[in-house]
């Protein structure tokens, strides 16, 4: 199979940083969910800044009916809005490969109910700052991971010829095998980074690997990771990287407590401008794995908690609405 | 070193305020009430100090009291004085005592101070120590104007490792009855201590980590779970030091969702205004006593990490715009 047409599903900071790249190599569809989002990328077209600049040509349109064939499809919508993405891609496709590249656990599941692709799973680390719908600022060129979802048995040549498209391209991207360990361990790293973030309201800063002094964050951090590691083996997934070291190094590069540029989580841009969270596919997932496997989880549980109460906070209520 | 008094009544005590805030002026102007009193008050606000002494302090509110307070910046100015009554947040103990000690070489100092470990500071300088806890809460609203928003009671004890004699303890707790402050003297005052400690701890923080009210805080099953959990901490803490709780910490927090549905608890305040919280002695306070004795206290060690890291990210952030 040559991959020579490829459609991103979703064109926020990720999938915009998708079609901006890929764009320099293969044909490239976008699909979003705003009309205007789609007439603006038709007209102007897709700006890349930061690491790389780019200027990609893509065909843009906010209707799946309209979008021409491709043979793989990244699907980077929010894990939230996944359902309804799914459910308006059905029919759409056919004979292609998709990719999920969501937050948390659960992506892959939703897509297979709504259509027989071959998936594929990745988590992708790199992050960008959204300027507006046809710019984004490409912020950390960090990898990403790929590989074959079993239940679908995609043939991992497909994922390896994506992931080289993708380094042609200029991305970081790297297939494996079997890519649950690496999952895990973004999910495990992505869960206590993004929950203390979100309570918070600091970016992820040096605080983070900080475990010197009572009070310190890193404590925190890491009695999180624990928890989730502990679920991991119980779960029987080894995992890929350390997501304690991976924590460690993330705050080493170059970031001080007090910098500007130091990464924020998207949960604490989700809780910053008062919209719903991924705590469900992260955390959440999470704790209904410790229960599922019989592991103790309560400071996840404890945080999930507090982040649900803290979406609360700005939705309607009867009696109690504050802020 | 008798004075001349208004209405009479030979002067039979001095007492000073020490840290004449919202609830320090509660205090200080219900005891000016009496005749027989002499009432001072060491205070760094110099504004506010220098408007008790030009037109006394007042209180407003649930009470309406205008009363002579001796009001100083400078400890110096401040005769020996037969009782002590701390008032200031708990992170100003060890700063207001050292500086008012010599008030105090022959005096009783009693603690109404929010959290655990105040009298513990106190003990270091002054011969004998009462154990305090206070429910009556108010505002200062200008220099020299408090107003009173929750009247209450307060209990008062020996501090175990240096106490004040029972007949000391008696007749502070009979003045601040007759001047209006409700005032039980107890034998053991560790029990309404750490019921109060506890309420605090399990529903404090949440408040200021959701933004969320206590009723609110209350109805939501996330939140009780975690009210529950951290309560079952502090009740594991206080049983571990052979404290009896005067009453069930949970009943206590859903009668006050009941009663102060929309309260905004303290810290959610500071966290609204920026402000420092008294996270170390409430949270901090179980966590400390928990590892003295051996009692685990994970959930409320977390607490702490998060508010001390929300603390953390107002020092880089402008605050924002005042309630």
């Amino acid at each position: 199979m040559a991959i020579s047409r490829v459609c991103v599903i979703g064109a926020g900071t990720i999938g915009s940083l998708f079609a901006g790249h890929l764009a320099s190599v293969c044909e490239v569809s976008v699909l979003t969910r705003r009309s205007e989002h789609a007439a603006l990328l038709r007209e102007q077209g897709l700006r890349i800044s930061g690491k790389h600049e780019r200027h990609a040509t893509v065909f843009a349109t906010d209707d799946a009916v309209a979008l021409p064939p491709f043979d793989v499809g990244i699907v980077a919508c929010k894990a939230l809005d996944l359902e309804p993405t799914a459910a308006a891609l059905a029919g759409h496709g056919e004979g292609a490969t998709l990719m999920t590249v969501q937050n948390g656990l659960g992506a892959e599941a939703v897509l297979a109910r709504h259509g027989a692709w071959p998936l594929i799973s990745a988590v992708t680390f790199m992050s960008g700052i959204r300027h507006s719908d046809a710019h984004v600022e490409y912020e950390l060129d960090t990898a990403t991971w790929m590989g074959p979802w079993a239940q679908t048995a995609t043939p991992y040549a497909v994922v390896e010829e994506l992931a080289a498209l993708m380094i042609a391209a200029g991305l970081e991207a790297e297939a494996m095998e079997d890519l649950l360990p690496a999952q895990w361990s973004k999910l495990i790293f992505n869960s206590a980074i993004n929950t203390v973030a979100a309570l918070t309201g600091l970016p992820h800063v040096a605080a983070f690997a900080a475990e010197r002094e009572f009070g310190d964050l890193g404590w925190l951090v890491h009695a999180l990771i624990d928890e989730g590691v502990a679920v991991a083996a119980a779960a029987g997934v080894e995992l890929h990287e350390d997501p304690w070291e991976m924590n460690v190094l993330a705050v080493a590069r170059g970031e001080t407590a007090h910098s500007d540029y130091a990464h924020r989580p998207s949960m604490l841009e989700d809780i910053l401008a008062r919209r719903a969270t991924e705590i469900e596919f992260i955390t959440g997932a999470l704790v209904r794995e410790g229960a599922r496997v019989g592991v103790p989880v309560p400071l996840s549980s404890a945080m999930y908690r507090l982040v649900r109460a803290r979406e609360a906070s700005w939705l309607p209520s009867a009696a109690g609405a504050v802020l | 070193m008798a004075t001349e008094r208004g209405r009479g009544g030979a002067l039979s005590m001095r007492i000073c305020i020490v840290g004449c805030g919202a609830v320090g002026s509660l205090f200080a102007a219900h005891l000016a009430t009496l005749d027989e009193l002499e009432v001072w008050a060491y205070d760094v606000v110099e504004e506010h100090v220098a408007a008790i002494n030009a037109n006394g302090l007042r209180v407003t509110g649930r009470a309406e009291i205008r009363a002579p307070v001796r009001a100083r910046t400078d400890a110096a100015e401040i005769p020996p004085c037969q009782f002590g009554i701390l008032a200031t947040k708990s992170m100003f103990t060890e700063q207001a005592i050292s500086s008012t000690a010599a008030i105090f070489v022959d005096g009783a100092v009693c603690s109404v101070q929010n959290g655990v470990g105040n009298e513990e500071l106190i003990a270091e300088h002054v011969p004998r120590v009462i154990r305090g806890t206070t429910f009556p809460a108010g505002r200062v609203v200008a220099p020299g104007v408090v107003a009173m928003d929750t009247a209450g009671d307060t209990w008062i004890g020996p501090f175990e490792e240096r106490p004040a004699s029972a007949a000391e303890i008696e007749r502070l707790a009979e003045a601040l009855t007759r001047s209006g402050m409700a005032t039980r003297a107890l034998a053991d005052a560790r029990g309404a201590q750490w019921t109060k400690l506890i309420f605090n701890a399990a529903s404090n923080p949440l408040g200021a980590l959701t933004g969320l009210t206590h009723g609110r805080l209350c109805e939501l099953p996330p939140t009780r779970a975690l009210i529950g959990a951290l309560v079952r901490e502090g009740v594991a803490v206080a049983d571990a030091l052979g404290i009896t709780l005067d009453s069930d910490p949970n009943a206590l927090i859903d009668h006050a969702a009941e009663v102060a549905y929309d309260h905004r608890a303290s810290m959610l305040q500071d966290a609204l205004a920026h402000r420092r919280t008294e996270i170390d002695a409430v949270n901090g306070g179980i966590v400390r006593f928990g590892a003295q004795r051996g009692v685990p206290t994970p959930l409320n060690e977390a607490i702490v990490a998060l508010i001390a890291g929300m603390e953390h990210a107002w020092s880089s952030q402008p605050p924002p715009e005042s309630e």
